[in-house]
């Protein structure tokens, strides 16, 4: 069941009116309604547009770049070859390197699928999507987001010890890495907290979305815009490899 | 690092003169491209590239040689200084560039990105060659390049005399063997690796001969006879460009309908891949056709030119050593199985092969560095060594004259008791003589 929006208006949720009882009490010190109203309104605005805008200028930079430095990618190019290459990276144990791997695959593919899945489809933020962008994407059941959330949760805490104690890894790991590694668990423990309603429920919905939004502001300019450039630099070892040679890059 | 240790190397350049920031700078602009910049910057740490790397493997897993590591250290450090490096840290390079990276490529298909970081090596290879610190053989063998066109400065003269010689040597076996020079508008310009005519005339021999029983159109040109490249190993990037245009001009001049490349692994990369860039060919495409011997003699098997005497077949288990040149990074993996069950019984492969094989430690110019190097060689090559005593193999086919001399180093090191072979060399020994090339009896 869902419990949500900090605010009394909403027709689409009937719920609302429980939480609505609880939050007049609280509601004397901090206006959390108005906050509310900040954070999934002109704050929510500015991140998607930060974040879908700074992923297409890192984009558009790279590409006006690599007409001029990249000829290679040009000369080769080859769709087939490319889109072979993504994915054998996307579908797991379909590549080499992951079936050598397993444990790390399973955990990363985990990873993966739940930081997109449960932030898109989870059925609060459906509602959130319809009122924003007046678009219904399909919703999951909430049972199925918990245990998504949780699996990304072991996942994201597996990647974090991996980095620890491989040496191979820890040598490559530097503060940030583990940073992004927190920032990116952040909205989801606080997400998981609100919704369970376990800790103060207002502070936990305020900081799950703050966190988010620092999370999407962060993908553009950090080693996270690796959420689309994965696809170009894959697709490109694909036919370099592929295209040129006959050679599998997975 | 166990044996790839912090030993004082011999460089180009041993004035220890300071770096020039400046050109480090200008080669780090000119490829600061939109490839190397993602790579760079996604890059996420992840650790998955580094038991891909026979060297990180080989050397108990030292953290230091994962394939991450390694660029992260030379190519990325550098970006991150922009180009502020002094001495001390291109000697550091040095080290990664040249002994713990043979730029075979594998790591780029086991990282999630495709991460290259063979050419991020490469590319730390030429800033290391723009302040002199180039590996001393290299360099005397890239001298030879510039002066001669080819690694061993061997003169005209003196090559034409080894293919007379040649020619004259199998005169008593064979009847109409003969070595065309120069000749214009055949099919194929051979071209070799110039320890043939140095080390290995005979070599030179059995590709005459089985031209010969094929009734084949060659010739071996007097210039742009060299297909190797030592300088694109030793980060001469210009001059490793004038040495593929030596031989794409030659073959235009000849009117040559492919360049036909020896049992070589990189000069095939290098002519096919990497030499038109160098060389500045806009589309990356060589101006001619080029052919690997692998190709040809799977050709001829195929068509029947060349027969092989089933009595003549190897008896004994043979394995096959993919030069990672040849394979992965030629893509001419399958010729070779092809043309295996024409000449042995026993075939057995070794795990991973194919594209998946790993380098078998004398690739990327370790191999004409010198001895001095052996043990960086014999270190790394530890892998390929279990490897082929896994596969309980007594012969190594391998058409690349690095992996050639390697495999049999690794052998005496390891002892695995084995010994290399190359594919002229078996088919020239177990092939069906044609009529045409009996020597008439009454003689
Ligand atoms: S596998 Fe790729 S992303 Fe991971 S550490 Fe190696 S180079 Fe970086
Ligand atoms: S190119 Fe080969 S030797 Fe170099 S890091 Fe990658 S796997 Fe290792």
């Amino acid at each position: 069941m869902y419990v949500c929006p900090i605010r009394s208006d909403s027709p689409k949720n009937n719920v609302l009116q429980q939480g609505n009882a609880y939050l007049s009490m609280t509601t004397t010190e901090i206006n959390w309604n108005s906050i509310y109203e900040f954070l999934t309104g002109p704050a929510l605005w500015f991140t998607f547009i930060f974040f879908i805008g700074g992923l297409l200028i890192r984009m558009a930079l790279l590409f006006h770049l690599s007409r001029k430095k990249d000829r290679v990618i040009y000369n080769h190019f080859n769709m087939d070859w490319g889109l072979r290459s993504i994915f054998h990276w996307l579908v797991p144990f379909a590549s080499a390197s992951m079936r050598q791997q397993p444990i790390f695959s399973i955990a990363a593919f985990s990873f993966h699928l739940s930081l997109v899945a449960v932030p898109l489809f989870l059925s609060a933020h459906i509602l959130l999507w319809e009122e924003a962008l007046g678009v219904t994407l399909w919703s999951i059941p909430d049972g199925l987001s918990d245990a998504l959330t949780l699996i990304f949760i072991a996942a994201a805490l597996f990647l974090i010890i991996r980095r620890r104690i491989r040496p191979e890894v820890r040598i490559l790991t530097s503060a940030w890495d583990y940073t992004l590694l927190v920032i990116t668990m952040l909205p989801f423990i606080t997400g998981f907290l609100a919704y369970h309603q376990w800790g103060p429920y207002e502070v936990m919905l305020i900081l799950h979305i703050v966190l988010s939004q620092i999370l999407l502001i962060l993908i553009p300019v950090t080693k996270l815009a690796h959420m689309v450039l994965f696809f170009f630099t894959r697709a490109f070892i694909g036919f370099e490899m592929g295209g040129r040679r006959g050679a599998r890059s997975w | 690092m166990s044996k790839v240790g912090e030993k004082k190397f011999e460089f180009e350049d041993d004035t220890g003169k300071p770096v020039d920031v400046d050109q480090v700078r200008a080669i780090l602009k000119a490829n600061d491209g939109a490839r190397i910049k993602t790579w760079l910057s996604i890059c996420s740490r992840c650790g998955l590239c580094a038991e891909s790397c026979f060297v990180y493997v080989a050397n108990d897993r030292d953290p230091r040689l994962s394939p991450a590591y390694k660029f992260r250290h030379t190519l990325g450090e550098m970006y991150r200084r922009k180009g502020n490096v002094d001495r001390a840290f291109l000697e550091k390079c040095y080290q990664i560039a040249w002994l713990q990276c043979t730029m075979c490529k594998r790591c780029s298909m086991y990282c999630p990105f495709g991460i290259d970081v063979a050419t991020m090596i490469a590319i730390t290879r030429s800033i290391c060659h723009s302040q002199g610190i180039t590996p001393k053989q290299l360099a005397f063998f890239s001298d030879h390049c510039d002066k001669t066109g080819n690694h061993m400065g061997i003169p005209v003269e003196e090559l034409v005399d080894t293919c007379e010689w040649m020619v004259e040597e199998v005169e008593d076996d064979y009847k109409g063997v003969t070595i065309p020079i120069d000749q214009p508008d055949t099919k194929y310009m051979y071209t070799v690796n110039p320890r043939e005519p140095v080390y290995y005339p005979q070599d030179i021999s059995y590709a005459a001969i089985i031209f010969a029983a094929a009734k084949e159109s060659w010739t071996m040109p007097t210039f742009g006879w060299d297909c190797t490249n030592l300088p694109m190993f030793a980060g001469n990037r210009k001059l490793a460009g004038k040495q593929v245009k030596n031989v794409y001009n030659k073959a235009e001049e000849l009117n040559a309908g492919y360049i036909l490349i020896t049992e070589c692994g990189h000069a095939y990369r290098s002519m096919v891949f990497e030499g038109p860039y160098m060389a500045g060919y806009p589309d990356g495409m060589p101006p001619v056709k080029v052919k690997h011997y692998v190709q040809l003699m799977y050709e001829y098997l195929r068509d029947g030119r060349i027969q092989i005497d089933p009595a003549k077949k190897i008896k004994e288990p043979i394995t096959y050593q993919d030069p990672c040149n040849v394979s992965r990074n030629g893509g001419l993996w399958e010729h070779a199985r092809k043309i295996i069950p024409y000449i042995a019984e026993d075939f057995r492969d070794m795990a991973p092969n194919r594209e998946h094989n790993h380098c078998c430690g004398g690739g990327g110019g370790i191999m004409p560095m010198g001895p001095d190097y052996k043990p960086y060689r014999m270190a790394s090559g530890k892998l390929k060594a279990d490897q082929i005593r896994q596969t309980g193999a007594k012969i190594v086919i391998t058409p690349c004259h690095n992996c050639f001399d390697q495999v049999n180093d690794l052998s005496e090191e390891f002892e695995l008791g084995i010994k290399a072979l190359s594919f002229k060399e078996i088919i020239v020994e177990s092939m069906i003589v044609p009529d045409h090339m009996k020597l008439d009896p009454e003689k």
